[in-house]
């Protein structure tokens, strides 16, 4: 980041021929009129596509629907009773914790090896560029097909991952590590820190570019060790992209479905049940809008707080 | 940050001429690399062999048996065909609307141009969910639910706050004389942004269109949500069905997946800079 005047400047000025804004004057008007149109299709777009969906779900958490909905078009207004009904059920409480145990399990787990993997990639050795691409992978494939290469490897009977610990005596039986509540979420987690290893590594791995040489090769000269050079220069320096990183993750991990529908479906006995997975099931299995929208909701306060943290992070970015 | 989408690509590093190459690092890196891929390799493993729903797949094919990904592909070209429009939809879309959008966050004096700004990094943070939750209503008022064209525009939401940013980013740091020259010209200000704000932001463009493409083409969320019928189905609903209904015939299931990996794995291949780039520079920002 050496052009860290740049980024606290201004917008640059107005494209020539074009003079500065005349206040109230009608050419200065048309002027960013004229301007606005750039930026009024993307602006429509985004509040049919984020802002409209943020309002309407909190008016139908208000509203009862039913599957006769569809056939009458009425969902009248109910008052509280959509919010009461959810928040005393069990499966609620369930997928909130669920929801936490899965985000902030697989954030551990994904920066961790992350940052292990970016580490050692910062050695040169040959074909290291090549070897960083194909990590990519597991991040590139859709979210479904991932969970569904995973069932086949984690199937209690003819999973390879059962078959290898049993053939290297690691483990007496078969491990349902899908089929039983005592395993389902924590192989749901173990799955999703695989998809989310690369993301962390290669942002981490840019933030480690940006640390000057010197600053590392100085440190060894006054003799620190690895872990000492880690915790007490890589790190600190490091601070900004990790902020980034754990609050993008957590943003994109919280509101994750696509993997724990292909994986168990929320099963077995709602183990695997998340924010997500509840909005889907209340919505779109039972057609209860309402109820489902509550949970959205909820859902999006979770993220809020930490959408606090990620401006505070970028405010940079947001200025420049 | 431009160095991010030109320079930093994931290309090999050359060993200096004074060391010699790190050996030991490069087995080390490739222990890494089979352990974290191996599911992949799996996958496919799986495909490739006939009897996969017993236990006794073997480590490597002994043959190379395409019946699975003959029985896929008879049950999923046509999913795969709408993926592909469905994906190609969205990008038209998102890079219409951000292309316009980034060059007047990025060049005006725009009132108000930064709370757009501020906005599109918000929308990072609106679960999917909640999305189709009030679309499928909003859908089925517009008659757009079963169409393609509802699932394009949802889809196109994807790309659209990152391609802003991302076009913004590069934009800015084009140099200001060069604009100039084309407003002397004459050209008004599209114009300025075609022919000249554009070409030279190609390679933000293609960053944006790609992760796009990508999106749209992992998009399960939408498909699974605004589709009702069987009208439009993508391949990643597609392979979610043909789970629930072939659980035990492992093998062609395998091969469905195999086949909707194959954009994943051409663009690593072919655009690998543009994809190592899209990741770093479209997030830090």
């Amino acid at each position: 980041m050496t052009t860290a005047v740049d980024e606290t400047a201004q917008p640059p000025a107005p494209a020539a021929g074009e003079r500065p804004p005349r206040s109230r004057s009608g050419a200065g008007r048309r002027r960013v009129l004229a301007q606005w149109l750039f930026v009024a299709p993307a602006v429509l777009y985004m509040l049919m596509y984020f802002s409209f969906p943020l309002v309407r779900n909190v008016v139908m958490s208000f509203q009862s629907y039913t599957p006769a909905t569809y056939f009458t078009g009425e969902a009248p207004f109910t008052g509280l009773d959509n919010w009461r009904a959810v928040l005393s059920d069990e499966l609620f409480a369930a997928s909130l914790w669920h929801t936490l145990l899965f985000t902030l399990g697989s954030l551990a787990g994904q920066f961790v090896l992350g940052m292990a993997l970016a580490l050692f990639f910062q050695r040169r050795f040959p074909l290291s560029g090549l070897m960083r691409s194909l990590l990519l992978l597991p991040w590139l494939i859709p979210m479904v097909v991932a969970g569904t290469l995973w069932r086949r490897v984690l199937d209690q009977e003819t999973g390879v991952l059962n078959g290898a610990l049993q053939g290297l005596q690691l483990t007496d039986s078969a491990i349902p590590w899908l089929s039983s509540p005592d395993f389902a979420l924590l192989s749901v987690i173990l799955v999703n820190i695989w998809i989310g290893i690369p993301f962390n590594m290669v942002i981490l791995y840019g933030g480690l570019q940006e640390i000057p040489r010197e600053i590392r090769e100085a440190a060894v000269l006054d003799g620190a060790g690895f872990f000492r050079r880690f915790f007490s220069v890589t790190l600190p320096m490091l601070k900004p992209v990790v902020t980034v990183v754990l609050v993008l993750g957590f943003m994109s991990t919280v509101k994750i479905l696509d993997l724990i529908l292909a994986l168990t479906n929320g099963g077995p006995a709602h183990a695997t049940e998340t924010l997500g997975t509840h909005t889907y099931q209340l919505s779109f299995l039972q057609l209860d809008f309402g109820q489902g929208a509550v949970v959205g909701n909820i859902l999006i306060l979770v993220s809020m707080v930490f959408a606090v943290i990620y401006l505070r992070a970028n405010r940079e970015g947001v200025t420049r | 940050m431009s160095s991010t989408t030109s320079g930093t690509a994931a290309r090999g590093v050359r060993p200096t001429r004074a060391k010699r190459p790190d050996y030991l690092s490069a087995a080390a890196g490739t222990a890494i690399l089979a352990v974290l891929l191996f599911p992949l390799y799996w996958m496919v493993n799986t495909a490739l062999q006939p009897d996969a729903a017993l236990a006794e797949v073997r480590w490597l094919p002994q043959t190379l048996d395409l019946s699975n990904f003959r029985r896929a592909w008879s049950s999923q070209a046509g999913n795969l065909l709408t993926s592909i429009l469905v994906a190609l939809g969205a990008v038209a879309v998102c890079l219409a609307l951000a292309a316009p959008a980034a060059y007047a966050l990025a060049r005006f004096r725009l009132p108000g141009g930064r709370a757009v700004v501020f906005g599109t990094l918000i929308t990072q943070m609106v679960p999917g969910i909640v999305v189709a939750n009030a679309l499928y209503n909003a859908y089925v008022e517009l008659n757009l639910v079963n169409s393609y064209l509802g699932l394009i525009l949802a889809d196109a939401s994807l790309g659209l706050p990152f391609t802003i940013i991302l076009l913004r980013a590069f934009m800015v740091s084009i140099p200001e004389e060069v604009l100039e020259a084309g407003m002397v010209d004459g050209a008004g200000r599209w114009l300025v942004m075609l022919r000249i704000a554009l070409p030279m932001s190609r390679n933000a463009l293609i960053t944006g269109g790609l992760f796009t493409f990508l999106f749209a083409w992992s998009d399960f969320l939408f498909a699974l949500t605004l589709n009702t019928t069987d009208a439009v189905k993508p391949v990643t609903l597609g392979i979610y069905e043909y789970l629930g209904a072939h659980v035990g015939d492992w093998g062609a299931v395998m091969a469905v997946a195999t086949l909707s990996s194959v954009p994943a794995a051409v663009l690593l291949v072919v655009a690998q800079r543009y994809v190592a780039a899209g990741i770093s520079g479209g997030s830090i920002k």
